[in-house]
């Protein structure tokens, strides 16, 4: 069963027709975590805004819900739920009464889908009485979520919701899509993380306005079309430019504490580079072919 | 209905809160109505007046007597004619002539009435006008102690008719002009500017966004976020009367009811422009410089309240027209300080609907329920 | 010898009965990057801001490019670069109208403005769009941009705010090809950043925890003392126990 169905969408903007989205499709499943991984500009904010009925596409055809998004858009305003890139509470109310607020227009309360934000606002409770605005970023995306969820959506939008986040507040937050996962809530995310992608039960790979990839994590990474090596030894920079300067036909970057390097030809010999390597004093020298990680696919379809 | 109770609740939320806001909303009406009635009356106090005495009579050394014997004026005992009047005036030195007639006492004592003529700058009108009821003031007085004196046998009370003539500004904007002002541009600017940044500003925080997407309905928020300044407006309205009325001594001298209905009207034409700005513009910059520029300047200009209409190019009194602060202000000087009924403002109403419908169905033709 | 460039001793800041940086000791070495990592609301821009000559200390030393941050705040600006993902360079101004107006607020002079200018477009190999408004231009030039102009006096240290949120992993990594050119250089580099692979290119960092410094080592030393295996493991292990949320 299909949640989402997005056809060929475009959107452009402006006199100079600047392409935002590109004839992109992809479908998603019901129930599923679907994320939208790319960096700022790649036109995720327009594909959303698109599939949330607040913009108009250009072409093509979406639906949420089996509803179409230019003609059914009051229907679909009355099941999804949307969290915007930016933070979209007011400031000036508290953590209760945005709630309250958001309950009330969504024609609901607070009590009927508890369960549903449990989890969430029982992290909120000691700060009810706090405004929005003097919450940190990571407690502003709880409660955007908890606002977004409080009418118990069946699809649920959200744009860049771990964006300028720290990583113990994303993980959190990520352990969240998870539990409201299990309860059949179909969730669209976009993320400019690629260590997010693996969370998700299928990643669309976006950039300059098109989808590179649609997949689930594990069958990107099992089309990486190389063999992918990393190497480590006591200097990063050293290494990675004695590995450069080896040989043209290598592409090397660093990765954490690693570089990851994957060849343009397959003839070259990886035991000739470790020798290499050690001549220029990199003893104790690590290396070995590595797992591709969603980043490195990134990278690889990029250069593409 | 629940939502929209939630909504105008939250929208007063965002209003009390901030207090730099709350303090200009309500702090404003009351500052600029003080300044105004501070300033005038600084400036009436021994002003120099001419008497061009033709009578030399008792009766008229007595009048004379008395207004020198006020603190407000200072008889100068300059000579001056008639006809020399104007070239005095041009020059500055002096606000206000009294010509007291030849037959002064004869009239009192024949006709039981006399009148005497005041001639006042007025090019400054404001001071003009206060003057010139000051005086009538001790005129009234004295025609009062005559009267007292002259009571014993029942005769008809004695009457000393001020005839006026303002001279440069002869239809004289009266200094109590500046209430209906006062009113028009404070109005104004929680209507128009405080309803238009009020709502853009949820563009720019994108809780828009997510409104947009919620079941309620896209225009019901745009009412709601009318709502709180309707009610805000109202208060103003208010305070500025109680200050008049009980500060500056300014009575109501119409219906309570008709002005306060006059001012809604007036408030929902406002709403309706602070809508239609809050449409097109995107960010709260812009609408704030649309609305001081587009609306506030234009008030200030067009509405009679400063300028006076009748001595402007023709092209500017027609412009002055399609200002709803131009026919407000008839309406409250007509109702408040004039005390007639709605016969005597009817058209100045149908202006104030003609303008305020124009508003809003351009609003709602410019309405859109999706992003830009 | 080590040239510390940065020296603090139990530097505070509080806002009222709120301390929001709270008694921080550490140096930073001449042509090191460090890197300055923390949960959100742990103090890690309140720090930034007292380092930058932006904010008095309540209490404490601290001396940055050997000036003191208490009495010569003003003379702290030229001698450091500044960028963050949220402002770096007008949008609405072309790529040599940018370099031209911040070489003109550091008082380079004309002729080294115009050395400079091309030098850098140069390097960047942004002949072709010299002349286009920055706004144009993809994310991840923007990004190099901005870094190159926040270096164009050569200032002794330059802090980076987040300078790579938000953009996608080649263009990462060319950054921090500039970040490594430019502490090659002598320049050090002061950066905080959410993506945890960018805190092991940095030669040593700390972790804040509710003001105070928890942890400050190279990423390996981390690693090996939290026995973690990468470094999203040892920063969620510190900040998890994190009490304030801001």
């Amino acid at each position: 069963m299909e949640a989402v169905v997005v056809k060929g969408i475009s959107k452009h903007y402006g006199k100079d027709r600047f392409v935002a989205v590109d004839n992109v499709s992809f479908t998603v499943n019901k129930g599923e975590i679907f994320g939208i991984i790319g960096p700022d500009g790649a036109g995720k904010t327009s594909l959303f805004r698109v599939l949330t009925t607040l913009l108009l596409p250009d072409g093509g055809e979406a639906m949420v819900d089996g509803l179409d998004v230019v003609k059914d858009f009051k229907q679909i305003r009355q099941t999804i739920g949307y969290m915007p890139g930016k933070f979209s509470l007011y400031q000036d109310l508290t953590v209760e009464e945005n709630l309250n607020f958001f309950a009330t227009v969504f024609k609901t309360t607070i009590k009927e889908n508890y369960h549903l934000i449990k989890d969430i606002y029982v992290q909120l409770e000691p700060f009810k009485d706090r405004r929005a605005g003097k919450l940190s970023g990571g407690m502003k995306q709880k409660l955007a979520l908890s606002c977004a969820l409080i009418h118990k959506p069946t699809v649920l939008f959200l744009d860049e919701p771990t964006t300028g986040v720290d990583p113990v507040s994303r993980k959190e937050f990520w352990q969240m899509l998870k539990k409201l996962k299990n309860e059949g809530i179909t969730i669209l995310v976009s993320t400019p993380y690629m260590d997010e992608a693996t969370l998700c039960d299928r990643i669309a790979l976006m950039q300059k306005s098109e989808i590179l990839a649609i997949e689930t994590p594990q069958a990107i990474i099992d089309s990486f079309p190389k063999e992918l090596y990393k190497a480590k030894s006591v200097s990063t920079p050293a290494l990675l430019n004695d590995i450069k300067a080896w040989s043209d036909d290598i592409y090397a970057y660093p990765f954490g504490e690693n570089v990851h390097f994957t060849f343009q030809k397959e003839s070259i010999n990886v035991e000739e580079l470790r020798t290499y390597l050690y001549e220029k004093e990199h003893h104790n020298l690590e290396m070995e072919p590595d797992i591709p990680s969603i980043e490195d696919c990134f990278i690889h379809l990029l250069r593409a | 209905m629940k939502q929209f109770g939630a909504f105008v609740k939250k929208e007063f939320a965002h209003v009390f809160r901030d207090r730099r806001t709350l303090l200009i909303l309500f702090g404003m009406p009351i500052m600029q109505i003080l300044i105004f009635g501070f300033a005038l009356s600084n400036e009436i106090k021994n002003t120099q007046l001419v008497v061009i005495d033709k009578a030399k009579d008792q009766a008229s050394h007595k009048l004379i007597n008395r207004i020198d014997a006020s603190s407000y004026f200072e008889v100068s005992n300059i000579m001056l004619e008639e006809k020399d009047i104007e070239e005095v005036f041009e020059k500055g030195k002096l606000k206000l002539v009294l010509i007291i007639p030849a037959e002064f006492n004869l009239m009192l004592a024949h006709d039981k009435k006399a009148s005497v003529q005041l001639i006042a700058d007025a090019s400054d009108p404001n001071t003009a006008n206060l003057l010139k009821n000051y005086l009538a003031a001790i005129l009234q007085d004295y025609q009062a102690e005559l009267n007292g004196i002259g009571n014993g046998i029942g005769t008809e009370s004695i009457n000393i008719v001020p005839q006026t003539r303002m001279l440069y500004n002869p239809q004289l904007r009266s200094a109590h002009n500046f209430v209906p002002g006062v009113m028009a541009l404070v109005l104004m600017l929680v209507c128009v500017m405080m309803t238009a940044i009020t709502i853009v500003r949820e563009k720019e925080t994108g809780t828009m966004e997510v409104l947009l997407i919620s079941p309620f309905k896209p225009w019901l928020v745009i009412i709601a976020k009318a709502v709180p300044y309707l009610v805000l407006s109202l208060v103003n309205v208010t305070t500025i009367v109680l200050l008049s009325v009980f500060v500056l001594q300014l009575p109501v001298n119409g219906s309570l009811f008709l002005l306060f209905a006059e001012s809604t009207l007036f408030i929902i034409t406002c709403l309706g422009i602070g809508i239609f700005i809050s449409i097109k513009t995107n960010s709260q910059l812009i609408a704030m410089l649309i609305s001081l520029i587009g609306m506030l300047l234009p008030t200030i200009l067009f509405s009679g309240f400063m300028f006076p209409l009748e001595n402007m190019p023709a092209v500017l009194q027609w412009i002055a027209n399609i200002i709803p602060a131009r026919w407000y202000y008839v309406i409250v000087k007509s109702v408040m300080i004039k005390g007639l009924g709605f016969s005597a403002i009817y058209l100045e109403t149908l202006a104030l609907v003609v303008i305020a419908a124009f508003f809003y169905a351009l609003s709602i033709k410019n309405f859109k329920v999706r992003l830009a | 010898m080590k040239e510390e460039v940065i020296i603090t001793e139990g530097l505070t800041k509080k806002f009222g009965n709120f301390t929001a940086v709270d008694n921080i000791t550490f140096t930073v070495n001449k042509g090191e990057i460090f890197g300055f990592l923390g949960a959100n609301g742990a103090g890690k821009t309140t720090a930034m801001r007292m380092l930058c000559g932006l904010s008095k200390p309540t209490s404490g030393k601290a001396t940055v490019a050997g000036i003191d941050v208490y009495s010569q705040a003003e003379k702290i600006k030229s001698n450091i670069g500044y960028m963050s993902q949220k402002f770096s360079l007008y949008e609405d101004l072309t790529v040599l109208e940018n370099i031209k107006f911040f070489g003109g607020i550091y008082k380079l002079s004309d002729s080294r403005i115009k050395t400079k200018s091309e030098e850098l477009v140069h390097r960047l190999s942004l002949e072709p769009q010299a002349n286009k408004l920055v706004g144009s231009l993809p994310q991840g030039w923007k990004q190099k941009l901005a870094f190159s102009v926040a270096i164009l006096h050569e200032p002794k240290i330059v802090f980076l705010d987040e300078p790579t949120g938000g953009v996608d992993p080649l263009a990462r990594r060319q950054f921090w090809d500039l970040i490594y050119e430019a502490a090659g250089n002598g320049i050090t580099i002061f950066i905080t950043t959410h993506y945890m692979d960018e805190a092991e290119y940095c030669n040593r960092l700390s972790i804040m925890v509710d003001g105070r410094i928890e942890a400050l080592d190279s990423p390996g030393a981390l690693k090996q003392k939290y026995e973690a295996a990468n470094m999203d493991e040892v920063f969620y292990r510190l900040a998890r126990g994190a009490k304030r949320a801001e």
